[in-house]
């Protein structure tokens, strides 16, 4: 079978990969298709190469990289995975391309030149991520920030051919439903700056929060709070969970069928977010002061939180106690006779 | 004598560069590359050690969970905790799920697609080669990673998502599972189990477990030798001499795969000889990592990984990788499904390893041969599930002390080793599969797994990236993001 669409008419996306785990790749190979390739075809999307999906090795790749920097190639999404290594000594030689003996950040930095659209796939292309944590012995950085600020290998003013910053498809791992939303809108010719958050991200995803549909929505209401892994309460209080803070719509859009990280029993450590690799305190637990949580509800003032907190904390039904700190359900809700009002 | 730079390696996971000494088209010498380094055991220092459980599955996307499971390992070793048999059995399923879609992403991925290059164009199979593998188009890639999707909705229920999850605890599972959900988790077992048997075994999985020779293995693909892609492999097997390429140390290493909680492995522990045809007992405290040919500090010497040192000295004349040097009682040794399924003493690979030995054959049958025997392991482990009894005991505080976790990623035996003091992480140090396979040089001057299986393999004229060499550098199923970390 022969590609349907042209490469000449396709929009050519190019994936490479530096600091990071490849996670990112991983990730996007579960998406929501029952034809991984064709779904890309048919939305016009030419994969040119990608480190898992192609046949071309060593200098064939080299080849096409080279005609891309020449201007023979055309290049209309770059899509990075991983942080980009300036280290040791801004010499970039902790990552080499293999065969090429130059620094991938250079390669990079010659592409997104070439690139009609620059995308920083995952949190580690984005801001750096897991890879600058601790004390970033590599100098890794993302293609446009680092941590929260502008900046990184691209530098703040960057603007690919189409005008547009790198767009950053922040997570760890990215969502595959966030990557090829990404690349559909872009090669539709249908995404333009408006459609970016402040941080760069793509806000079909960014505006929402992580806390929109989490299925322990009651046990927050009430504060009945988990206190070790595997209760099945809310992991605000105790537990280190970011949800209501983070900008994502894993509970909406969920992961693998039906999973989200607050559905798998455990936190959000905020993998979005610029600078969650070193949140500064355990991430299994919240930080807190005089017992009440630093990290406070997206847009919710303070005192009305601790208020509110109170209250619902003594208006707790003993279901809601009583599962809160089990692994199942040991006080199912009552089944009433009459239709309900 | 001509020599050769070859890389970047697609299909693998990760960067990979392989320098090739040539001579009257063979390699005479190779010297592996790992060209990445991101120093996840300096960002480890310091941290609190539960937190190892957030970084360390990001080392790599591929064997994430593996690398999970080996932290909470140590971090149990550590605070001397144990997990309650439904969070073994949960453990061991998520583990397991990761195991076979390795398995299933290598073969139809990253292996087969090889096979279509036009070098082939020759083989009688060539034509359905492509219309099975070819990158993007084959009918069989795109069936292959519809399969693999729907496997990975078994980590959305049992653990969040996968890669990365925080499902996996020291002390057990996160994710309690309700008796109803197991029924549908059961039931995408076997949608699985039902693509194996229809499309790469075209058999049922009991009856490829059930060969227990390389008589009844060939007598078995002779009865249809293109029906489903295991027997399509093996017929090219035969028309490659796969049987030959890629020789490895002949020393094959498990740590045991999928602890019982009753004590001892679904697979077993140990490192098997070809010398002597023998399993030896397994003794951690002979590992040392030696670094002289990478560029990392190596004034302190070869080290056990309790007493490790990880320190970038990228100037270093002599080195060329990134990778250290692991080896077991001074030995160089090979890793993966192949010695699994030796340390388990699965007959018919006992079989193939003791005619061939350990080469591109043997590496890849032993890893289909893992995803028949396992499946059926995964329902039986689901069928052990207790309602109303615990997933998880809660986690101690990780104060003083040192954490040994040991675990089987995909790829083969994966070891973490953790000290704490004062709550916090002193030493980490991880030794991956990779880091055995595609180790380079000892202090000795010995070349590591890979650089000795590449020693003869054929080069053809014009050749920059000889296909032989792309055989032998996949059938190890190389993951460069863990080698070197």
């Amino acid at each position: 079978m022969e590609d349907s669409v042209k490469p000449d008419a396709a929009f050519n996306v190019l994936w490479l990969q530096s600091g990071g785990c490849g996670g990112c790749s991983m990730s996007l190979l579960c998406a929501d298709t029952t034809d991984f390739h064709g779904q890309l075809r048919d939305a016009g999307i030419h994969l040119m190469w990608h480190p898992s999906l192609s046949l071309e090795s060593g200098h064939e790749l080299i080849a096409m990289l080279e005609d891309i920097v020449a201007g023979r190639l055309r290049l209309d999404a770059l899509c990075i995975e991983g942080s980009l290594l300036r280290g040791p000594h801004n010499t970039g030689r902790f990552h080499v391309l293999a065969g090429t003996g130059i620094p991938m950040i250079h390669w990079v930095t010659l592409l997104a030149a070439r690139a009609r659209h620059v995308v920083a796939v995952g949190s580690c292309a984005a801001w750096g991520g897991v890879t600058a944590g601790g004390t970033n012995p590599t100098d890794a950085c993302g293609l446009q920030y680092e941590d929260d600020r502008m900046g990184g290998l691209l530098g703040a003013e960057f603007r690919s051919a189409s005008g547009l910053p790198v767009i950053n498809i922040a997570g760890c791992p990215t969502h595959p439903g966030w990557v090829i939303d990404s690349l559909m809108a872009l090669a539709a010719e249908t995404f333009g700056v408006g459609d970016l958050d402040t941080l760069g991200r793509p806000r079909f995803y960014a505006d929402q929060l992580v806390h929109h549909g989490c299925t322990r929505n009651e046990y927050y209401e009430y504060k009945a709070s988990a206190e070790k892994p595997s209760d099945l309460g809310c992991m605000m209080e105790n537990m280190g969970c970011k949800g209501t803070q983070v900008h994502a719509d894993c509970n909406t859009r969920l992961w693998n069928g039906e999973g989200s990280c607050t559905r798998g029993g455990y936190a959000c450590i905020a993998c979005t977010e610029p600078g969650f690799q070193d949140p500064g305190h355990p991430f299994h637990e919240t930080p807190k002061i005089a017992g009440i949580p630093i990290g406070l509800p997206t847009d919710m003032p303070k005192a009305w939180f601790v208020a509110l907190a109170s209250l619902s904390k003594s208006a707790t039904p003993r279901r809601v106690k009583l599962n809160a700190v089990a692994d199942h359900l040991v006080v199912a809700p009552v089944a009433r006779k009459t239709r309900l009002k | 004598m001509t020599r050769l730079l070859v890389g970047p390696f697609n299909r693998v996971e990760g960067d990979l560069e392989v320098t090739l000494d040539i001579e009257a088209g063979r390699v005479t010498s190779a010297h592996v590359n790992a060209p990445m380094y991101r120093g996840f055991e300096q960002i480890l220092q310091g941290k609190n050690p539960h937190d190892a459980l957030v970084y360390v599955p990001r080392i790599c996307g591929i064997c994430s969970v593996s690398q999970s499971v080996a932290s909470a390992r140590a971090l149990a070793s550590l605070g001397g905790i144990t997990m309650p048999p439904n969070g073994q059995h949960v453990t061991n399923v998520i583990l397991a799920t990761e195991n076979l879609a390795d398995h299933l992403t290598h073969f139809y991925l990253f292996f087969m697609p090889d096979f279509t290059r036009p070098v082939y164009a020759h083989q009688p199979w060539h034509a359905e080669a492509v219309q099975r593998f070819a990158t993007q188009t084959g009918e069989q890639t795109r069936a292959a990673i519809a399969a693999r999707q729907r496997w990975f909705t078994l980590l959305g229920t049992l653990a969040g998502k996968w890669p990365h999850t925080q499902s996996i605890e020291p002390g057990g599972s996160t994710r309690p599972i309700e008796v109803a959900e197991r029924i549908r988790l059961l039931a995408k077992v076997r949608e699985f189990r039902g693509f194996l048997e229809r499309q790469l075994f075209a058999a049922p999985l009991e009856q490829i477990t059930a060969l227990s020779s390389e008589e009844a293995l060939w007598a078995w693909h002779a009865q249809d030798p293109w029906r489903g892609d295991f027997r399509l492999f093996l017929s090219m097997v035969q028309d490659t001499a796969l049987t030959r390429l890629g020789p490895g140390p002949g020393r094959y290493l498990s740590y045991g795969a999928y602890p019982q909680p009753q004590g001892g492995f679904e697979l077993g522990d140990g490192v098997w000889h070809a010398s002597t045809g023998a399993l030896a007992p397994l003794d951690e405290r002979g590992i040392r990592e030696d670094a002289t040919y990478a560029w990392l500090s190596d004034t302190a010497g070869p080290r056990h990984p309790v007493e490790g040192i990880t320190l970038p000295d990228a100037n270093k004349a002599e080195a060329y990788t990134w990778n250290k040097a692991p080896r077991l009682a001074g030995e160089v040794i090979e890793t993966g499904a192949i010695a699994r399924q030796l340390a388990a003493a699965n007959p018919l690979v006992l079989d193939a390893v003791g005619r061939h030995g350990g080469t591109v054959y043997t590496r890849v049958l032993a890893r289909l041969l893992e995803l028949a025997r396992v499946v059926p392991m995964m329902e039986n482990w689901l069928q052990q599930l207790q309602p109303n009894e615990a997933y998880c005991v809660p986690t101690p505080a990780f104060t003083e002390g040192v954490g040994i976790g040991l675990s089987e990623a995909a790829r083969g035996s994966l070891g973490h080793w953790v000290v704490a003091s004062r709550g916090r992480i002193a030493n980490y140090q991880i030794v991956a599969p990779t880091t055995w396979n595609f180790s380079p040089r000892d202090a000795a001057g010995t070349p590591g797994a890979l650089e000795q299986a590449l020693v003869g393999a054929p080069v053809q004229d014009g050749e920059s990236t000889p296909v032989a060499v792309q055989h032998i550098v996949r059938s190890f199923d190389p993951c460069m993001v863990c080698t070197v970390h």
